[in-house]
């Protein structure tokens, strides 16, 4: 009797697997197949792998001080996106770590007032919180106005790389501070005392104690600054003066001159690129926190 | 604390979704999908009608059935056009410029239109029927039209170096000028200064456009569409190009230190945006209803005021309450006056590529995007 | 020490408020200028309310994440007891992997892909729209699952296998044993999950951009779409509205929070099971 019970339970709880399995392969893992199939077909929807190729060999000349040169397009863009993502990313990790810590060591109730307000940005629209920036940054803008007010003069930013990572790093920082500060906060306190006791200074509790423990939290954080930082392009459009094209302002580009079969390889290729690169990244995570 | 605060918000959510949701339960309601450009109806703002509304109770009162209008927009003719062609939409009535019309019309994605449900089409001036991109007037309704200009401030930009495009290649105005961020708009401003035809289909004169473009670059602050808005009030930016009416809702909000001012060039873009039925309408009656509506008195004169630019609509143009309200500036600017506007505009205006010079066009625009 | 953690945590709230502020000053603008301010005046506010174009926009958005957190956290839930339970090492890897599609991939390609699926299923059946408000809560369930599913599968991990066989042997149906014993330990992942799903869902806009169809049009795409002429200061009106809700919502549910460890520990666990995305 008990044995039967609890042996349809346990088929009760599989079957709930079941609608999210038909939901994954249908909505997740067949427009996948469908990026890569628009990616390797023409318009006629016959099998070309020029998209692809396309992508790779694409040229047009760009001048700047260094005088006139030929550029791959698409692999430029690229280039530029990842760095700008990555500056993005690593600004967010050299000011979200430490913040993430500070609350992690607050009395219960302010962790949760902080955690709160760094979650109500979030709410309010992601378009318009982009669009204030613009009044900020601007060269007639307010923090110009404030810089000129105190005598330390004006700063020229909007539509450079510095206004686009401001406004990324501005988007994506809760998503940085959220999974490390969940690490830091149920980090076990006796760890760090014991490495204390064991005469290990402050940098020594950090590098050997805390970084290794809160390197689950770091990983998902860069992942979660990386991707969308990666390919925006609201922000490159707003922020960069429509001056700083990324690979997300190419797909939304190329989908609105409709030409999908390409916007797909972007895509694709896009995506193949990440996956491997977080695979890599998680695989290296793993190995650490197994040392 | 935020399972509280959410919890709270979701009951609060719920109820109110609810109570829009059972607004519309009877299934008898009529629906007219509308999609148009963001901003482009006259939507109650200001004391103004709300054309939609309006509409709708009109129809309600006239026809003694209830009808629902879905109201949607696009950011532009591309936008709008990558919709309609992935097939996966129904509208049934949308308002693209005229080389779109164009487009749509030889690729058999528009239908010709019943003029006996459009009685009102005899208010549309002489001068805006038969046009190009709709010779036999077949497809099109016009709703606006207008012409691109430049905008520039007067307390920085020398007058005498106003007047033709050449402003906006300009040394002495380097990082105060703004151009257009879309790739027809913005090639057609070197094309005209370099009396270049705007709809060649000659490779090497688009790449002369570019080199242009180019070398303008360094001079640009930044490639915009509405942020010229900001730019040009604040005093952020002292020159751009933009489409004729909208220079009156930059002078409304400019900055006490910045004085704008706005010129044609004389060879420039004139843009008309005509109502259409596209193919996958569902509900072409009523669509032509609707469009009929768009035409008559109070709609009419709602929009083109709240719009700002010019109507093809003799009820408006010839309307003294437009006129006042409008005065007497804004008329001069908006309705130029021209005696052979139509071969102006058949001249100067966009028409539609043909796929191979569009899709080059665009690697142009990709390769001075990353410049 | 503590002073210099409190000047830290003032500058990265200045940062974070900064855009908001400036929306809060222009929303009360007397002209239409979002950079010029030329004067107090209430005008954008009862512009705002006027507009039945933008209220149905909020209307939509906000049906929209309703339906979709709360679609994806029960399916979600159901989805990590399954996975919870699964003893095939691969099954498990291959569930693993696939929930974690969605939070790798950009948003934009998500976006891409499922639009490309419903456009070519649509031509397929030769339906006259494939791409409508079914499709936009499709898109919009699919992001959010695997932030439930991570969310509640630690959860489960960290409880007593041993509840929900002692509540049957007590006499309990199945059922019944795991609605009343298993759920109320998980419920903390649960509420977690259901609030990011809500928030990840209101502030789309990539996917609801390429996935929008007919007459469903949300506030992020009604904004995009002002794209030609000015966005005017009516939606900022709109978000220091929703910002003040939001506040008066924190403040209530702060004076009538008695339990603050039991918030904290909400907030801790629902950022734990972040660090296994």
């Amino acid at each position: 009797m008990k044995k039967k019970s609890s042996g349809s339970l346990a088929l009760v709880q599989r079957l709930a697997l079941a609608p999210y399995s038909v939901w994954a392969v249908l909505f997740i893992v067949v427009p996948l197949i469908f990026v890569a199939y628009y990616a390797f077909t023409d318009l006629d929807f016959h099998f070309t792998t020029d998209n692809i190729t396309r992508f790779f060999t694409a040229t047009s000349v760009i001048s700047d001080e260094a005088g006139e040169r030929e550029v791959h397009t698409y692999v430029l863009i690229f280039l530029r996106s990842l760095k700008l993502a990555a500056i993005s990313t690593v600004i967010c990790l050299l000011f979200g770590y430490p913040f993430a810590y500070l609350i992690s060591k607050a009395s219960a109730r302010t962790q949760s007032v902080l955690i709160t307000l760094i979650m109500i940005p979030m709410w309010m629209n992601f378009l318009i919180r982009t669009y204030a920036w613009m009044t900020i940054l601007q060269d007639t803008g307010l923090l110009n106005g404030l810089l000129d007010a105190l005598g330390l003069g004006r700063i020229h930013i909007i539509g450079t790389e510095s206004a686009v990572v401001i406004g990324m790093v501005y988007d994506y920082f809760p998503y940085m501070i959220l999974p490390i500060y969940s690490v830091m906060a149920k980090m076990d306190v006796k760890l760090i005392e014991a490495a204390r006791d064991l005469g290990c200074n402050p940098a020594g509790v950090l590098r050997r104690v805390i970084w290794p423990l809160s390197l689950p939290g770091v990983i998902s954080g860069v992942t979660m600054v990386l991707i969308p930082s990666i390919s925006t392009f609201y922000i490159s459009q707003k922020l960069g003066n429509g001056k700083f094209y990324l690979i997300g302002d190419a797909i939304e580009g190329q989908y609105v001159a409709n030409n999908l079969h390409f916007a797909a390889a972007i895509a694709f290729i896009l995506m193949v690129i990440l996956l491997f690169g977080m695979a890599f990244m998680q695989r290296f995570a793993n190995k650490r926190a197994a040392v | 604390m935020m399972k509280r605060l959410l919890s709270v918000l979701l009951a609060a959510v719920m109820l109110f979704a609810l109570c829009a949701l059972s607004g519309c339960g009877s299934s008898k309601t009529l629906t007219l999908n509308v999609y148009n450009w963001g901003e482009y109806i006259s939507d109650g703002s200001e004391g103004s009608l709300d054309t939609i509304k309006a509409f709708e109770k009109w129809y309600a009162e006239t026809y003694g059935e209830k009808i629902k209008v879905n109201y949607t927009t696009y950011a532009s003719n591309e936008d709008m056009y990558a919709k309609l062609a992935s097939g996966a939409v129904s509208y049934d009535v949308i308002i693209p410029s005229d080389y779109m019309i164009a487009r749509l019309a030889s690729e058999n994605m528009l239908l010709p239109l019943d003029f006996t449900n459009i009685p009102n089409y005899e208010y549309i001036g002489e001068d805006f029927r038969g046009l190009y991109y709709d010779p036999d007037n077949v497809y099109s309704v016009p709703y606006t039209y207008g012409v691109v200009g430049v905008i520039y401030n007067a307390a920085v930009v020398d007058e005498a170096d106003a007047g033709g495009w050449d402003l906006m290649w300009n040394e002495k105005y380097k990082g105060q000028i703004v151009q257009f961020n879309n790739s027809r708009d913005a090639f057609a401003t070197a094309m005209y200064k370099l009396d270049i035809d705007v709809n060649t289909d000659d490779h090497a004169e688009w790449e002369r456009a570019l080199a242009e473009l180019k070398a303008q670059a360094p001079l640009v602050k930044s490639y915009v569409m509405d942020e010229i808005y900001n730019m040009m009030e604040s005093g952020e930016a002292a020159v751009g190009a933009y489409y004729a009416g909208d220079y009156f809702t930059m002078l409304d909000a400019q900055a006490e230190n910045v004085d704008l001012r706005f010129y044609y060039p004389e060879r420039t873009n004139y843009f008309f945006d005509a109502m259409c039925i596209p193919s996958c309408c569902q509900h072409k009656e009523l669509a032509e209803i609707f469009i009929n509506y768009m035409l008559s008195e109070e709609p009419a004169i709602a929009n083109a005021e709240y719009i700002y630019y010019a109507s093809p609509n003799s009820l408006v143009y010839e309307s003294e309450e437009y006129r006042e309200e409008l005065g007497e500036e804004a008329m001069e600017l908006l309705y130029p006056g021209i005696d052979d506007f139509r071969e102006r505009y058949n001249e100067l205006a966009y028409r539609n590529l043909d796929p191979e010079t569009l899709s080059f066009v665009n690697t142009l625009w990709e390769s001075l995007k990353i410049g | 020490m503590k002073t210099a953690s409190k000047i830290y945590t003032g500058l990265v709230m200045l940062f974070l408020f900064a855009p908001i502020a400036i929306l809060l000053v222009f929303s009360f603008n007397a002209s239409k200028s979002l950079s010029v301010f030329s004067g107090f005046s209430l005008h954008w506010y009862s512009e705002l309310l006027r507009d039945s174009e933008t209220l149905s926009a909020v209307r939509n958005t906000l049906v929209l994440a309703v339906s979709a957190a709360l679609i994806s956290t029960v399916m979600g839930t159901a989805a990590a007891v399954g996975i919870h339970k699964l003893k095939n090492r691969y099954l498990r890897a291959a569930m693993d992997s696939v929930t974690n599609i969605p939070m790798i991939n950009p948003d934009i390609i998500t976006g891409i892909s499922l639009m490309l699926m419903f456009v070519f299923v649509g031509r397929l059946f030769g339906a006259a729209t494939s791409l409508n408000f079914a499709t936009m809560l499709i898109a919009h369930i699919t992001f959010c699952l695997p932030y439930v599913i991570l969310q509640v599968l630690p959860k489960l991990q960290q409880m007593d296998k041993s509840l929900p066989e002692a509540a049957m042997d007590l006499g309990c149906t199945p059922m019944r044993a795991f609605l009343k014993v298993e759920v109320p330990e998980i419920m903390p992942g649960i509420v977690t999950g259901l609030i990011m799903a809500f928030t990840l869902s209101l502030d789309d806009f990539v996917i609801s951009y390429f996935t929008a169809g007919n007459g469903f049009q949300t506030l992020p795409i009604r904004i995009y779409n002002m794209t030609k002429k000015t966005v005017t200061p009516k939606m900022y009106a709109l978000a220091t509205i929703i910002f003040f809700v939001i506040l008066f919502l924190l403040l209530l549910s702060n004076l009538t929070d008695a339990d603050t460890v039991q918030a904290v520990r909400t907030a801790r666990e629902k950022k734990r099971a972040r660090k296994n995305a």
